[in-house]
């Protein structure tokens, strides 16, 4: 029992109970819950709601989909840390979410910051639609569909800090960042009264919120976390590049769920976000191709998938906004910008983002935020805004203020965050579990067997 | 008795095979390898960095024989692996003093069959 009470996992364990019994206490004192009248479900819109569950089924498909895309990059030595960090991921912040994740991002706006705490264990938050998020939907519909993003968007920063971090660690920063950072800046996007909603910035599925937010904090991480050892040139290449290809084809699968679901309906807006997802992977994907192909001799694999996912991280700001040629230049740009950053940057100024988590989800993000405030247009989108191609260069300014800020407070927060992990808990495996490889050092399991 | 090891095309794998069991030898371990020689290697890129060391993909076969097998088998092999390339691999021929078959605890020249 001694034994039992000095094991961090156990205290782990005792705080998420604690909230547990906290939201279980807090749901019990709401005064028999006023059964929705008839007349307010009926306002329910079957086939919105039908595309909205299905969209967060295949949203959350994609943090899956994104441990064998990152899976299949690492050594063979570290693939089961990565498919259980992902896992561990939809576990962890699917709990936090539900006791107060999507209060905090969602609930009663306290000065533009943050959401309040009224929706703790998920009170107030139940079947009949809320009309200031979603209004032909039920809420909790409208909260499990978000739910699925709180969940990747950590997913996206591990690919900076892969093969070297502590399980124990991973697990206590995810859950802090997801408080401190994912939710207070989802809340600034997304909620009712966020500062940066409120200044018309335009992220219509979560460039700003997930990819620049995960992309930042994931150069943070590999900062304050430093290279693995041995590289850049004593790293073995990728252990299973057909994992990484089921991955980013499962990804481009997701995607149209993340952005057509974002539409929060089942109408045009859906489609106009669907088509040009589908179009913006197309281009970056045959783009990245191309310039491995001028500038390596040969196009690769590994090349046009990296392509397709940073075109599907580049539109989804956009998704919403755009059409359909619009598409294919953000899906060029992204190509362009992402090719530089990890074949000419990264080498240049020496930071190991181990499978580019920043060079893809954070340039491509900020692209895609940008090229939001070029080719937005209100022609596709009454309710957003021209861009300075449609004649509206504030836009544009609206769009780079809101970069700068997701920007600038996703590293600080994530660079003192990490700063204070290392100092109480170590972010690093050992220099001799590093070598055996975080599989075996850090869950006891091997990913292949030698024979048999 | 010899022990043979050859090093030859991953492609020319089943012709080896099949000109061994003509010449009536059917005890051989094939282990998947990476290697080069003359011929080199082929770079890879991965997102525009280039991995150095770069090795090729070949099939190592280990034989061992009693002394009239040594050069049917090593016929069987040219036989199989040749193709006039460069790259088309190496045989090495080792002199063996001991065999022992497991099941029966049978040794020398017996135990190879």
């Amino acid at each position: 029992m001694a034994k039992v009470l000095k094991s961090p996992p156990f205290w782990f364990f005792a705080v998420f109970l604690l909230f547990t019994v906290i939201a279980t206490v807090v749901a019990a004192e709401e005064v028999a819950p006023s059964a929705a009248a008839p007349s307010e479900l009926a306002q329910v819109d079957t086939g919105d709601t039908a595309w909205l569950l299905t969209s967060a089924a295949l949203v959350l498909v994609m943090t899956p989909a994104l441990a064998f895309f990152y899976g299949g990059l690492v050594r063979r030595k570290n693939i089961l840390s990565i498919l259980m960090q992902c896992f561990m991921l939809m576990c962890i912040i699917t709990i936090q979410w539900v006791l107060f994740g999507y209060s905090l991002s969602f609930g009663p706006d306290i000065k533009g910051i943050i959401g309040g705490l009224g929706w703790f264990g998920l009170k107030n938050v139940g079947l009949e639609p809320n009309p200031v998020y979603a209004a032909t939907v039920p809420h909790q519909a409208f909260m499990i569909f978000q739910a699925m993003f709180a969940i990747i968007t950590p997913a996206l920063i591990l690919g900076a800090f892969a093969e070297r971090m502590k399980f124990s660690t991973f697990c206590v920063f995810s859950v802090l960042w997801a408080t401190i950072v994912y939710d207070p800046v989802c809340h600034w996007v997304w909620g009712a009264g966020g500062f940066l909603r409120a200044d018309g910035a335009l992220d219509f599925a979560g460039g700003t919120v997930v990819h620049i937010n995960a992309g930042i904090a994931a150069l943070a991480s590999a900062l304050v976390l430093g290279k693995r050892q041995g590289y850049p040139h004593k790293i073995s290449p990728p252990h299973n590049l057909p994992f990484a290809v089921l991955g980013a084809g499962l990804l481009w699968f997701g995607w149209f769920g993340f952005n057509g679901g974002s539409a929060l309906g089942s109408g045009a807006l859906a489609t106009n976000a669907f088509v040009v997802t589908h179009i913006a992977a197309a281009a970056a994907g045959l783009t990245w191709a191309m310039l491995d192909w001028i500038f390596n001799s040969r196009s690769t694999v590994l090349g046009i998938i990296t392509g397709a996912v940073g075109g599907l991280v580049a539109i989804t700001p956009a998704s919403g906004f755009v059409n359909p040629i619009g598409a294919i230049w953000i899906g060029i740009g992204v190509s362009v910008l992402c090719y530089i950053s990890v074949a000419v940057l990264k080498v240049k100024f020496g930071y190991d983002d181990s499978l580019d988590a920043f060079g893809v989800h954070g340039v491509g993000g900020i692209w895609g935020a940008l090229a939001t405030g070029l080719w937005a247009t209100k022609a596709v989108n009454p309710a957003g805004a021209d861009g300075l191609f449609y004649g509206n260069p504030a836009q544009f300014f609206i769009q780079f203020k809101a970069v700068i800020i997701t920007a600038a407070y996703s590293f600080v927060v994530t660079f003192v965050l990490l700063k204070i992990l290392d100092a109480i808990m170590g972010l690093r495996a050992s220099e001799q579990d590093e070598k055996i490889g975080l599989d075996l050092t850090q869950h006891r399991e091997a990913g292949y067997t030698v024979l048999d | 008795m010899k022990y043979l090891i050859a090093i030859v095309q991953p492609d020319r794998l089943d012709e080896v095979l099949t000109r061994l069991e003509e010449k009536e030898i059917h005890l051989v371990t094939v282990t998947p390898v990476m290697g080069r020689g003359r011929q080199k290697g082929i770079s890879e890129v991965y997102r525009s960095h280039k991995e150095a060391g770069s090795l090729l993909k070949k099939a190592k076969l280990e034989i061992a024989v009693n002394d009239d097998f040594v050069k049917p088998a090593i016929d069987a092999i040219l036989e199989g692996a040749r193709t006039g390339h460069v790259g088309d691999g190496k045989i090495f021929v080792l002199d063996m003093p001991e065999c022992i078959r497991i099941r029966t605890g049978e040794k020398g020249c017996p135990a190879i069959g």
